[in-house]
């Protein structure tokens, strides 16, 4: 395109200048908010109340006191009396299996259903492909009573209560079921184009299903998989209704998201530590956005359905 | 300090014997089943590593959303049928006419705005010479999530009463042009699109993206053939490039759809669905944790699922035709 423009100068002049300016007025006014907060989570809470953050700019004057109170706890603010790096912790704690364990389950699916086919496999996988119209918002109350109460049929229980309420298994779980449909869809797309000279040789050199899946499927699906994991790794730090759903009331176990939106209900007066606290829980995807943006990109792509 | 060590030293042992367990497991049962031979191979195969993605897939989905079938039609306990009384209820009370009201207006606005702006931006910045950073600063908010969006619009949004000097943009900008800041967030139906905002502004990035790569998709040689021709502008826009990214444009329009049916973080932390800006969802959760009404809850989640089917079915035949074309 920007090629077309050169020959043809008149254009040229005329609409990459409009276009750049519109682009950047959008950009500035889109950044504004972000940048905002960022400031005032280094502003005394005196300041913050006193002027608005745009006021730096006259009268710099920055401080880290929230983020230490807000990290390890303060005296007078007894919503956060330990501080939210426990929550911190939780959400790294929530997310790392949340994320590994369905991607595997899913590669090994992907690949049965790829190269393993057996008859009906096919509508097997337009099957998972077609469940990614149920809302996670269907699953909710059957699985929050199979976690507390277990599965019966009349008096003949079918699965014992699995005791994992209130626990990070019972928020584990819920992600790596909620993920199956996309990622088994997104992944199969993929093992599926796979050359297959390459699978073929190797079972002529006698390697089993399970030796092919670690020694070659693996190692060359790292593209797609990276792709989803980011993804995945987004959609779950960044959840609110599955660890409201599985870990409300238990504070032990809730992760930052939640904690700080319950914090911001019983703020009437705590700005300088929401900022602050609202900058941790948003610094982690960030890195992770800056320093993967072309994976991550890819990822929300093919994520487009969930 | 130290109490913070005695409790996270624990949980990230629950980490790594979690995903270290679970991949012994595994290596164990890969072993074992990799002896298997003659006949049994395959079936084998496809059960060891077909049967966890079906065990999570049964349990997760397919069977709590029959379970919530029926307890739509059931009471707050689910203990007694209740028949269609649950879904007379969202249809005929005057609060859930709010509700619905809502969500139409979120399904109604969001998508259109998001999708043109994101257009916007990506045919504009076809044009740039340097786009990569408006790119990712526009694309950022996308890694927020909606609870940080919420707080950052929170401070946007906030109001002090007349006594005090304003600390919120929004106030700020307001009073400063010569009009009256308010309480922003009580004052329906403004509430509702100030909520808005933060989801465009959040899917905004997301849309600009996807058509971007769409638009560079587009054959330079149409494109410069088209321009010898005397098309440029908006007739060039018009005629070639629009018709070229189409098809992308409707997948981006229903994802946002889908995204504003199920709009539930950014209400649940700016209002609690309070102030007249409720939606479906909201009410939901409400329905499901406050008022502990099973019955009304899930038939909630069936109007959800209703609502979300036409659209997502049309999604998808568009991408597996556009993944044929290509």
């Amino acid at each position: 395109m920007s090629k077309v423009a050169e020959h043809t100068p008149g254009r040229k002049l005329f609409s990459s200048k409009i276009a750049a300016l519109v682009v950047w007025t959008i950009t500035i006014i889109w950044t504004i908010p972000t940048f905002g907060l960022f400031v005032s989570s280094f502003r005394s809470k005196a300041d913050i109340y006193a002027t608005g953050w745009w006021h730096v700019f006259l009268h710099p004057h920055f401080t880290l006191a929230n983020y230490h109170d807000v990290l390890f706890g303060s005296q007078t603010q007894a919503a956060v009396a330990n501080g939210v790096l426990p929550y911190l912790v939780n959400s790294i704690v929530i997310t790392i299996p949340a994320v590994i364990i369905p991607i595997v389950v899913a590669t090994m699916a992907a690949y049965s259903l790829a190269w393993v086919k057996f008859k009906g496999s096919d509508f097997v996988f337009f099957f998972i492909f077609a469940l990614q119209i149920v809302p996670l918002q269907m699953s909710l109350i059957p699985l929050l009573q199979l976690f507390t109460g277990g599965a019966h049929i009349g008096s003949i229980t079918i699965i014992p209560k699995l005791g994992i309420a209130g626990h990070f298994a019972g928020i584990w779980l819920p992600h790596a079921m909620f993920a199956m449909p996309l990622a088994i869809y997104l992944l199969h797309n993929f093992i599926a184009s796979l050359p297959r000279d390459l699978m073929e040789a190797a079972y002529m050199d006698g390697a089993n299903h399970f030796k092919v899946f670690r020694q070659i499927v693996i190692p060359l699906s790292i593209p797609a998989i990276a792709a989803f994991a980011i993804f995945q790794f987004l959609w779950v730090w960044n959840d609110l209704l599955v660890a409201l759903t599985f870990a409300s009331g238990t504070e032990e176990i809730a992760p930052i998201n939640a904690k700080l939106a319950s914090l911001v209900g019983q703020f009437g007066s705590g700005w300088q530590l929401l900022t602050a606290g609202a900058f941790i829980s948003i610094a982690i995807p960030l890195i992770v956005f800056f320093s993967l943006q072309r994976f991550f990109v890819r990822g929300l792509l093919s994520g487009s359905v969930k | 300090m130290n109490n913070f060590l005695s409790t996270a030293g624990p949980k990230f042992a629950q980490v790594f014997i979690a995903v270290f367990g679970f991949l012994a497991i595994l290596a164990v049962v890969f072993w074992i089943a990799g002896r298997a031979n003659g006949r049994k191979v395959k079936p084998v195969a496809n059960i060891v590593f077909l049967g966890p993605a079906a065990l999570l897939l049964i349990l997760g989905l397919i069977v709590p959303a029959f379970q919530t079938i029926f307890f739509s039609f059931k009471g707050e306990d689910s203990s007694k049928w209740v028949g269609f009384s649950n879904y007379k209820w969202i249809f005929t009370d005057p609060d859930m006419r709010r509700v619905l009201v809502n969500t139409l207006l979120w399904i109604g606005v969001v998508p259109i705005f998001t999708t043109l702006l994101g257009l916007l931006l990506a045919v504009f910045m076809d044009r740039m010479k340097r786009e990569s950073l408006p790119k990712s600063l526009l694309f950022m908010p996308m890694a927020i999530s909606f609870v940080g969006a919420s707080i950052i619009w929170r401070f946007v949004y906030n109001y002090s009463n007349r006594y005090q000097p304003q600390v919120g943009l929004l106030s700020a900008v307001v009073k400063t042009v010569g009009g009256h800041p308010q309480n922003w967030l009580l004052d329906k139906p403004l509430n509702t699109f100030l909520l808005m905002i933060i989801f465009v502004w959040v899917q905004t990035g997301f849309a600009m993206v996807i058509l971007s790569a769409a638009i560079k998709a587009v054959p330079a040689d149409i494109v410069e053939a088209s321009a010898l021709d005397g098309a440029h502008g908006f007739r060039l826009f018009r005629f070639i490039t629009f018709p070229a990214v189409r098809s992308t444009f409707i997948v981006v329009l229903a994802t946002q759809v889908v995204g504003a049916l199920k709009i539930f973080d950014v209400v649940r932390t700016m209002t609690g669905g309070n102030f007249g800006t409720n939606v479906l969802a909201n009410e939901m959760y409400s329905q499901i944790f406050v008022q502990f009404n099973q019955g009304k809850g899930a038939a909630l989640a069936i109007v959800l699922f209703l609502l979300v089917i036409p659209v997502l079915l049309f999604n998808m035949r568009n991408l597996r035709l556009e993944r044929s074309e290509r």
